[in-house]
C-alpha cells in the first residue's frame, strides 16, 4: 500500500545514483536490523522459575537494557495495531458484532492495566515452559492492553464516520471490500489513529517500566530492561543508578519521538479530509530522509508493485455492499442474538458473585469497596488540585501562541515520560522528612497524567477565536467575569478531554503509587491500588480478581456518572461552531 | 430468469428503465413507514439528457441512487440495458454534489481509482487516466491533491473519474450546485460541448438539479418531481435547438412552466385565490424558511418595481436568490396565506401587503394570527400549551407525533422550523437546554 500512501515512486532502476540521504539511511537500516535480531534472540533464552536473571547496575549495560525495553514496546505496538484493525473492522461492519464488541471494549478500557498482568502472567508462563518467552509475552501483553483499547476505539469511530459520499463513490466505482478497506477506511482513519498511537505509547512507557518486574507467587522475575534496572536500583538504594535510568529513558523517548512519531504525524496530515490546510507541519528530518534516500525509494517501489498485485487480485473479491435493510428473518436472529448476549452476561455475573462469596466472603468485599472509595477520594482531590494549578497556567500559555507552540512538544514529552521512574525520589523525600504517607503518596498518582490537563487547556485556549478576546476587551469584560463568560466556557470541551485522560491514568497509577519501596523500606497508603499490589505479590488470585473487579466498577461508574455527562454538555452547548 | 427476457423485450433503445419503483424509509420509531418514492415509471432513452427537478425532500436524489444501484428499491425494479440492477452496474458512473474525491489521492490517483478496481494493468490505467484528465481540461494538475484545487477544478476531477471508465450512462447528482455561478456555467458548457461533439462514449445522462435554467439549458426532457410521497408530476420535453438562448421566449415559457409546477402548493391549482381547498395536515413537511428572508421577500414584492406582483425568475434574479431558496420562500408565503403563486408569477394578498407595511409589533401579531390559522402544527402546539396546567411541554412529545408522518431527521427539522416561527410570533417560547416549549415570555 506504500504507493497509495504517497511514498514517491521513481522508475527503478533508472536513477540508481545514491543521494546524500543514503549515506545516513544505510547504516541506520543495517544497524537496526542487527539490533533487532540480537534482541529477539535474547527474548527466548531458556529460563527456569526461581532463578534470578542478573541485572547489573553498570550504566554501560543500560543501552542494551533500553533496547530490550524498546523491543517490547515495538512488539506491543505492532500487536495493538493488528488487533485494533481487526476488532474495529469487525465492530464497524457487523451490527450484531458491534453489540457485543463495543461494550466489551468499554469495560476492557476501564480494567487497570497492571491488573491484566496479574491475571494473565501464569497462563503465559505455562504457554512456554522453561523459556523466558512466557514472561516476555506477559509483559508485552500488559503493554498491549495499555494501548490497544484506545486505538481500537479511535479506529472504530473513524470507520463508522467515513463520509457517506466517499462510501458511495467507492461502491459506484466497484471497489471490492478489501480495496475499500485499504483505500478508503484505513486512510480516512489514519490521522486520528496516528495521534492516538502517539498518546497510547506515551501511556505505554509507564507500563513498560512497571511490567518488567513481574511477581508470580511471591517470586519476582526481573526481565532485562530499564524497568528492571530501576527496580534493582531501588533495592540497592542507588540514587545514581536511578539517575542513569532516567537519562536513558529520556533518550529513548526522544528517539521514538524523532524516528517514529514526528514523521508519522507529518505524513498522516495528508489523510485529513478537512479542506483547509490548517497548521502545516514542517516535514521532520527523518521523513525527509525516507522520502529522499534511494534505498527507501526502491523499497517503496517494490511495495507499490506488491500493493498493485494484491489490489488487482482483490478485484475478484466481492464488492463492498451497503447494509441491506433488516428483513423479518434477520429481526428474529437479532432477537435471538440479544437474548444470547443477555443470558451470557447474566450467567457471568452470577458466576462472579458466587466465586467472590465462596472464596473471600462479603466482609472482605465490603472492605475492598471501602478501599475503592478512599482511592476515589484521592483521584477527585488530585484532579481538582491539578486543575486549579494547571488551568490558569495553561490559559496563560495558550494566550501566547508563540510560546505555546514551543512548549507543547515539551509537555507531550513530559506526558510520555514514565512517572514511576521518579517515585524513588519521592520516597526518599518522604522517608527523610518523615511525611504522612496517606497524603504524600497521593500526588504520585497524578504525577504522570496531570500533563494531559495542561496540554488540553493550552490547545483549548489556542483554538479560542481571537475575535472573542477582542470583543471581551472591547466591552471591558475583565477579571472574574472574563473567566466566567469567556475563558472557562471556551476551554471547557478541551479541559474535559484532558481531565478524563488524567483521571483514567490516575486510577491506573494507583496500583503502583499507593505502595512504593526504597531498599527495604515500604511505604503504603490505604487504597484499592495498594490492596491489588499486595495481593499480586502474594499471588492470591481470588483477591486480585476481587480488587480488579471493584476498581473496574469504580472507574466505570465514575466515567458514566461524571465524565460522560460533562462530555455531552460540552458537545451540546459549548462547541465552537 | 423469465423476467429478464421480458425486461429485455421492452427495453428497445432504452438505457435505463425503472418500473413501479417504490421506496419506503423506516420512521423514527423504527417501523417501516414513510413512502419516499411512489410507483415511479421512468425510462432513459439513448442519446438524451434528462433533468430531474423537484423541491428538496421530493425524493429526486433517492431516485437517482435507486437508478445507480446504490439504494435498493422497496418495490418495483430497475433495469440497465435489459438486465436487472442489483448493485452499482458496470457502465453506469456517477458524479457527486460534494465531489466525493479521496483527499489522500492525487488527481491522477482519484481518476485511476475506478480502473484500478476493475483490475486494469498499471500502464494502461495511467494512460487512460491521463487522457481523461486532458479531456476535462486538467492537464498539468495530475499530481495535485484535491485540497489544492478550487471547487470547479475538483468537480472536473469528479467528471474525469466518471468518464475514464467509459460509462454508458452518466448520473449527475446536483454536480454544479456546490459551485459559484460563473464556475458552474463554464463547467456545464464544457460538459455540454463534450456531449454534443460525441467526444465521450456516454449514451445518456440523468442530471438531478434544483436550478431551473440549468435544467432547461441542458436537458432534452425535464422530469418534475412532486413531494410527499415523491412522484413524477410532469414530464416536459425541451425541443429547443442547441446551444440554447436563455432570452428566447420559448425558453422563458418552459422556465415559467417549471416554476409554476414547483411553486404551487398542494391542491392550489384547483382552488380560488388565497383560499386553499385542501388544508395541510399536522405532519406536513414545513419548508425551512427563515423569517428574515420571508420579510425581505414580502417587502421587495410590495415595493417598486413589482407593486405586489412579480415574475418568479425575475424576482429570483433581482433578489439574488437561488431557485431552491425562492421555491422554499414562495411555498411558505402561500402556506401562511401572505401570497399566491400561479403561472410562474407571485402576487401578494391583503395581509401580505399589510405585513410589508407594518411595524415590528403589528408584524408579529399578523404572523401569529396566520400561524394559528394556517399552520396546523403551530396551532396544535399552542393549544397543547394552553391546555396544560403548567403551560409547558417537552419537545419530545411533539417529535413523537411528527414521527408518525416523517423520518426522525425530518421531524427534527420541521419542529425546529415551527419553533423558529413560533418564537418570532411570540406564540410560544422554547428553552434549548431543557428542550421544553412553554408560554413563558423570557
Amino acid at each position: 500500500m506504500a504507493q497509495r500512501w504517497g511514498l514517491p515512486i521513481v522508475a527503478w532502476p533508472s536513477r540508481l545514483r545514491p543521494s546524500f540521504w543514503d549515506g545516513v539511511a544505510l547504516p541506520l537500516v543495517i544497524g537496526t536490523l542487527i539490533l533487532l535480531a540480537w534482541a529477539s534472540q535474547q527474548m527466548s533464552v531458556p529460563y527456569h522459575p526461581g532463578e534470578t536473571l542478573p541485572i547489573s547496575l553498570d550504566p554501560l549495560k543500560l543501552p542494551a537494557y533500553a533496547l530490550r525495553t524498546v523491543m517490547r514496546m515495538a512488539l506491543a505496538l505492532g500487536l495493538s495495531l493488528a488487533f485494533s484493525l481487526a476488532y474495529a473492522a469487525a465492530a464497524a461492519k457487523s451490527r450484531r458484532a458491534e453489540k457485543l464488541l463495543i461494550p466489551v471494549l468499554d469495560i476492557l478500557q476501564s480494567v487497570p492495566i497492571l491488573g491484566f498482568l496479574s491475571i494473565t502472567v501464569t497462563g503465559f508462563i505455562a504457554l512456554f515452559p522453561g523459556r523466558l518467552l512466557g514472561y516476555e509475552c506477559a509483559a508485552i501483553f500488559a503493554i498491549f492492553t495499555s494501548q490497544a483499547w484506545n486505538m481500537t476505539f479511535s479506529l472504530y469511530q473513524s470507520f463508522i464516520g467515513v463520509p457517506h459520499d466517499l462510501r458511495e463513490a467507492a461502491r459506484m466505482y466497484h471497489l471490492s471490500a478489501w480495496q475499500s478497506f485499504w483505500q478508503l477506511e484505513v486512510p480516512f482513519a489514519l490521522p486520528n489513529l496516528v495521534w492516538n498511537m502517539m498518546m497510547s505509547v506515551s501511556g505505554g512507557w509507564f507500563f513498560v517500566v512497571a511490567s518488567e518486574a513481574i511477581s508470580v507467587n511471591d517470586n519476582t522475575v526481573l526481565l532485562p530492561g530499564i524497568g528492571s534496572y530501576i527496580s534493582v536500583a531501588i533495592d540497592h538504594r542507588d540514587l545514581h543508578a536511578v539517575g542513569y535510568a532516567i537519562v536513558a529513558m529520556l533518550v529513548l523517548i526522544l528517539i521514538y519521538d524523532q524516528l517514529l512519531f514526528r514523521p508519522l504525524l507529518a505524513w498522516a496530515q495528508r489523510f485529513k479530509v478537512e479542506e483547509i490546510g490548517g497548521d502545516e507541519i514542517e516535514p521532520p528530518w527523518f521523513l525527509v530522509m525516507i522520502q529522499r534516500a534511494r534505498i527507501f525509494r526502491g523499497v517503496a517501489h517494490v511495495c507499490g508493485r506488491l500493493a498493485d498485485l494484491t489490489s488487482r487480485a482483490a478485484t475478484r473479491l466481492p464488492q463492498a455492499r451497503a447494509p441491506r435493510p433488516g428483513k423479518r428473518v434477520s429481526a428474529a436472529l437479532d432477537l435471538l442474538w440479544n437474548a444470547a448476549l443477555a443470558a451470557g452476561s447474566l450467567y457471568a455475573f452470577a458466576e462472579i458473585m458466587l466465586y467472590i462469596h465462596a472464596e473471600v466472603g462479603w466482609t472482605e468485599f465490603g472492605h475492598v469497596v471501602f478501599l475503592g472509595a478512599v482511592t476515589l477520594l484521592r483521584v477527585v482531590v488530585l484532579i481538582v488540585l491539578a486543575s486549579l494549578l494547571w488551568v490558569p497556567i495553561g490559559v496563560w500559555i495558550g494566550l501566547r501562541p508563540r510560546l505555546a507552540h514551543r512548549i507543547q512538544p515539551v509537555i507531550q514529552f513530559l506526558a510520555a515520560f514514565p512517572a514511576n521512574l521518579f517515585f524513588p525520589l519521592a520516597v526518599y523525600a518522604i522517608v527523610k522528612y518523615s511525611l504522612n504517607t496517606e497524603i504524600w503518596l497521593s500526588p504520585l498518582m497524578i504525577l504522570g497524567t496531570q500533563w494531559y490537563i495542561l496540554f488540553n487547556v493550552i490547545s483549548g485556549t489556542l483554538s479560542l477565536p481571537t475575535d472573542y478576546q477582542l470583543v471581551a476587551g472591547n466591552l471591558g469584560v475583565r477579571r472574574w467575569l472574563w473567566w466566567r463568560r469567556l475563558i472557562l466556557p471556551g476551554i471547557f470541551p478541551a479541559y474535559v478531554t484532558g481531565a478524563v485522560t488524567a483521571s483514567g491514568g490516575s486510577w491506573n497509577a494507583s496500583i503502583v503509587a499507593e505502595i512504593v519501596k526504597w531498599g527495604d523500606t515500604t511505604l503504603t497508603a490505604t487504597g484499592i491500588g495498594a490492596y491489588i499490589a499486595v495481593e499480586t505479590v502474594a499471588g492470591d488470585f481470588p483477591r486480585i480478581a476481587l480488587g480488579i473487579t471493584v476498581l473496574c466498577l469504580y472507574v466505570l461508574l465514575f466515567n458514566r456518572l461524571l465524565w460522560r455527562r460533562l462530555y455531552h454538555l460540552a458537545e451540546e452547548r459549548l462547541r465552537l461552531d | 430468469m423469465p423476467t429478464e427476457t421480458s425486461l429485455a423485450g421492452e427495453a428497445g433503445n432504452n438505457l435505463v428503465v425503472a418500473s413501479q419503483v417504490c421506496k419506503t424509509y423506516t420512521t423514527g420509531i423504527g417501523e417501516e413507514g414513510r413512502l419516499v418514492l411512489d410507483h415511479i415509471d421512468f425510462a432513459l432513452k439513448e442519446g438524451e439528457i434528462v433533468a430531474i427537478l423537484g423541491k428538496s425532500g421530493s425524493g429526486k436524489s433517492t431516485f437517482l441512487r435507486v437508478l445507480a444501484g446504490l439504494t435498493e428499491p422497496s418495490e418495483g425494479r430497475v433495469a440497465y440495458r435489459g438486465r436487472a440492477v442489483d448493485g452499482p452496474a458496470h457502465g453506469i458512473a456517477m458524479v457527486f454534489q460534494t465531489f466525493a474525491l479521496f483527499p489522500w489521492l492525487t488527481v491522477l490517483g482519484n481518476v485511476e481509482l475506478g480502473l484500478e478496481a476493475q483490475g486494469v494493468p498499471a500502464e494502461e490505467r495511467r494512460n487512460r487516466a491521463v487522457a481523461a484528465i486532458d479531456l476535462i481540461g486538467l492537464d498539468g494538475f495530475e499530481s495535485a491533491y484535491p485540497k489544492e484545487l478550487s471547487g470547479g477544478m475538483r468537480q472536473r476531477v469528479g467528471f474525469a473519474r466518471a468518464l475514464v471508465v467509459n460509462p454508458d450512462v452518466l448520473l449527475l447528482d446536483e454536480p454544479f450546485s456546490a459551485l459559484d455561478v460563473l464556475t458552474a456555467e463554464t463547467l456545464r458548457g464544457d460538459i455540454e460541448d463534450l456531449w454534443r461533439d460525441h467526444r465521450v462514449p456516454t449514451k445518456g445522462i440523468i442530471v438531478v438539479s434544483h436550478n431551473i435554467e440549468e435544467a432547461v439549458v441542458l436537458a432534452d426532457r425535464i422530469i418534475v418531481f412532486g413531494s410527499d410521497p415523491g412522484h413524477i408530476r410532469a414530464d416536459i420535453p425541451v425541443a429547443l435547438p442547441r446551444p440554447r438562448d436563455q432570452a428566447n421566449p420559448a425558453f422563458r415559457r418552459i422556465v415559467d412552466e417549471v416554476y409554476t409546477l414547483l411553486t404551487t402548493v398542494p391542491g392550489a391549482e384547483a382552488g380560488r385565490r388565497g383560499l386553499r381547498p385542501e388544508p395541510i395536515g399536522l405532519g406536513y413537511r414545513l419548508p425551512d424558511a427563515s423569517i428574515q428572508q420571508l420579510t425581505g421577500l414580502l417587502e421587495a414584492l410590495s415595493a417598486e418595481p413589482y407593486d405586489g406582483r412579480a415574475d418568479l425568475p425575475k424576482l429570483a434574479e433581482s433578489e439574488h436568490l437561488s431557485t431552491e431558496e425562492l421555491v422554499v420562500l414562495v411555498e411558505t408565503l402561500q402556506l401562511l396565506g401572505f401570497a399566491t403563486a400561479a403561472g410562474g408569477d407571485m402576487e401578494t394578498l391583503a395581509d401580505g401587503r399589510e405585513f410589508a407595511a407594518a411595524d415590528l409589533l403589528r408584524r408579529k401579531q399578523l404572523f401569529a394570527d396566520h400561524l394559528k390559522r394556517n399552520i396546523p402544527l403551530a396551532a396544535h402546539i399552542r393549544r397543547v400549551l394552553d391546555e396544560r396546567p403548567g403551560h409547558s411541554a417537552p419537545e419530545a412529545r411533539f417529535l413523537r407525533e411528527l414521527e408518525d408522518y416523517l423520518s426522525e431527521d425530518e421531524a427534527h427539522q420541521v419542529l425546529e422550523t415551527v419553533i423558529n416561527w413560533g418564537r418570532y410570533a411570540e406564540l410560544f417560547a422554547y428553552d434549548y437546554d431543557s428542550g421544553v416549549l412553554s408560554l413563558e415570555n423570557p
